[in-house]
C-alpha cells in the first residue's frame, strides 16, 4: 500500500502531479473539443433545417459520416492530413522533415468535429421539440430572426438540449482518451509514460480510470444543475 | 483530380481487414450480449447484495474509456502474470485478440444490461400477471412472455449498439491489431494519402453499418407486423 502511496503521491517521485496536470489537459481538450463540437453541430442544425437543399444535404452528409465512422479514423484524417498538408507547405519554403501538426489544437479540432455531428442531431432535436406558436408569436411581436433566436427560441431550446448534450460530454470526455494516439500528453498518454518507466501499468490504468471517472461524475452534476436550473418555472410534463 | 487507380489499389487492402472486425464485433456482441441478458436478470430480484456491485460494474464500464479498459486488460494484468499461469488463463490474456475481446465484451455487457433492463421494465405488467394467474411458473413466463416482447423492445437500441460495436473495433488497432483502422494507418503513413485513404475506409464502415442497421429494421418490421400494418 505504501508503495502505491508513493507512485502515485505528489512528492518529489511520485506520480500524482503529473497525473493530475494531465487530467488538467483532458479536462481543457474535451471543454474546448465540445464547445467547437457546439458550434459545428449548431450549424448543421442549421444546415438540416433549411429548405435549401445543397446545405441540407452537406448538413447531412457531415451527421452520417462523422457518426458512422469510428472516432480513431478521422483523428488519423485530421492529424495526418493536416500534417501532411503543412509538410508540403513546409517543402515550399524549404524545410526538408515532417512537419507534425501542434497536437494539442488538432485534438480540440477533432473532438469538435466528431463531437458536432452528434451534437447537430440533438439541437435538430431540441429544435423540433419548440411549441411552434412561439415562432408566430416572435413575428406578432415584431422580432427579427436573430432577435426571436436568441430571446425566445434557443433558451427554450436548450431545456429539450441539454440531456442529449450531457450525453454527448460524457462521449466527448471518453473519446479525449483516443487523442493520446497522436502524442499529446493528456491523461490516457500520461498514464502510458508513467506505467512505462515504472514497469507498473496495472495501477497507472487504474488511476487513469479512476479520474476519468471523477471528473465524469462531476461534470455530469454540472449538467443536472443546468438542466435544473433550464427547467426553473416550468411545470413538469 | 480523383486518382480511381489508386483507391482500386487500397480497397483491397483495406477488405482484408474486414474479417477482423466482423470477427471482434460479432464475439464481442455474443458474449456481451449473454453477459447483459445475465446482468438485466440478476437485477429483477431487487436484492441489494447482488444489485449493488453490479450497478458499480456497470457504472465504472459506462464511466471510462474503452481504451483504459483495453490498457489495463492487456497491459495491467500482464503484471499478474504469475497468478494468471497458476490458474491456466495466461494464454487467454497474452493474446492482444482475446484481451480486445474480452474488454469490448464486459464493456457491451454493461451497455447492454441496461438496455435490456429497460426493456424488461417495459412488458406491461398486466400480461406478467395473466401468466401468473395461468399458473405459469416464473421460468416459463420469462421464457414465453418477458424475454420475447422485451428483446423485441430492445431491438432500436441493439442497433445503435452494434454500430458503436463496430466502431469501438478500431480501438484494438492500438494494441497492433490489424483491422480495418489498423490498416488505414499503415496505408496513410505508407502513402501520405490521408483523405483517399480516409474516404475509402469511410465508405467500407458505412456500408457495414448501413447493412446492419437494414437488416435489424427488417427483424423489427419481420417481428411487429401489426405495427408495419399500420
Amino acid at each position: 500500500m505504501t508503495h502505491f502511496m508513493h507512485l502515485l503521491g505528489l512528492e518529489q517521485g511520485g506520480w500524482g502531479a503529473a497525473l493530475l496536470l494531465a487530467s488538467g489537459v483532458t479536462l481543457a481538450l474535451s471543454v474546448l473539443g465540445f464547445l467547437l463540437g457546439a458550434v459545428f453541430g449548431a450549424a448543421a442544425a442549421a444546415g438540416r433545417a433549411s429548405s435549401r437543399r445543397i446545405p441540407a444535404w452537406l448538413a447531412h452528409v457531415y451527421g452520417t459520416v462523422f457518426r458512422g465512422v469510428p472516432d480513431l479514423l478521422t483523428i488519423y484524417l485530421l492529424y495526418y492530413g493536416g500534417s501532411i498538408a503543412l509538410t508540403q507547405i513546409g517543402k515550399f519554403f524549404g524545410s526538408a522533415g515532417f512537419v507534425g501538426l501542434p497536437t494539442f489544437a488538432t485534438g480540440v479540432l477533432a473532438i469538435g468535429v466528431i463531437s458536432g455531428a452528434y451534437q447537430g442531431e440533438v439541437y435538430r432535436g431540441a429544435f423540433q421539440a419548440v411549441d411552434r406558436g412561439q415562432f408566430d408569436a416572435c413575428k406578432a411581436l415584431g422580432l427579427n430572426r436573430s432577435q426571436s433566436l436568441r430571446l425566445v427560441i434557443v433558451p427554450q431550446l436548450m431545456r429539450h438540449a441539454l440531456p442529449g448534450l450531457g450525453n454527448v460530454w460524457q462521449l466527448v470526455l471518453k473519446d479525449s482518451a483516443l487523442i493520446s494516439v497522436i502524442g499529446l500528453v493528456e491523461l490516457m498518454r500520461q498514464a502510458q509514460i508513467g506505467a512505462g518507466s515504472t514497469r507498473e501499468p496495472f495501477i497507472f490504468y487504474v488511476a487513469a480510470a479512476v479520474l476519468y471517472f471523477v471528473i465524469a461524475a462531476v461534470t455530469a452534476s454540472v449538467f443536472r444543475y443546468g438542466e435544473a436550473r433550464a427547467w426553473r418555472g416550468m411545470v413538469h410534463a | 483530380m480523383i486518382d480511381f487507380v489508386f483507391f482500386l489499389e487500397i480497397i483491397p487492402v483495406l477488405l482484408a481487414g474486414l474479417p477482423l472486425t466482423l470477427q471482434l464485433t460479432a464475439a464481442s456482441m455474443g458474449i456481451g450480449f449473454l453477459l447483459a441478458l445475465l446482468l438485466a436478470l440478476a437485477q429483477q430480484g431487487n436484492n441489494r447484495i447482488v444489485v449493488w456491485p453490479i450497478r458499480a460494474f456497470v457504472a465504472v464500464f459506462r464511466g471510462t474509456p474503452l481504451l483504459v479498459q483495453i490498457f489495463l486488460i492487456y497491459y495491467g494484468l500482464g503484471q499478474f502474470r504469475p497468478w494468471l499461469q497458476s490458474i491456466g488463463i495466461w494464454s487467454l490474456f497474452r493474446e492482444p485478440y482475446w484481451c480486445a475481446i474480452v474488454a469490448l465484451s464486459l464493456n457491451e455487457a454493461a451497455y447492454g444490461s441496461e438496455i435490456l433492463r429497460g426493456a424488461i421494465k417495459s412488458v406491461p405488467r398486466g400480461l406478467v400477471e395473466a401468466a401468473t394467474a395461468s399458473g405459469m411458473s416464473k421460468l416459463l413466463t420469462l421464457r414465453l412472455i418477458i424475454l420475447p416482447l422485451a428483446l423485441r423492445q430492445a431491438i432500436p437500441n441493439y442497433s445503435n449498439e452494434i454500430i458503436l460495436m463496430v466502431k469501438g473495433t478500431s480501438v484494438a488497432s492500438i494494441i497492433t491489431l490489424m483491422e480495418v483502422t489498423g490498416i488505414a494507418q499503415d496505408l496513410i503513413s505508407q502513402t501520405y494519402r490521408a483523405v483517399e485513404v480516409f474516404v475509402a475506409a469511410g465508405a467500407l464502415y458505412l456500408t457495414l453499418n448501413f447493412a446492419i442497421i437494414s437488416a435489424l429494421n427488417a427483424l423489427e418490421t419481420r417481428l411487429t407486423p401489426y405495427r408495419a400494418r399500420a
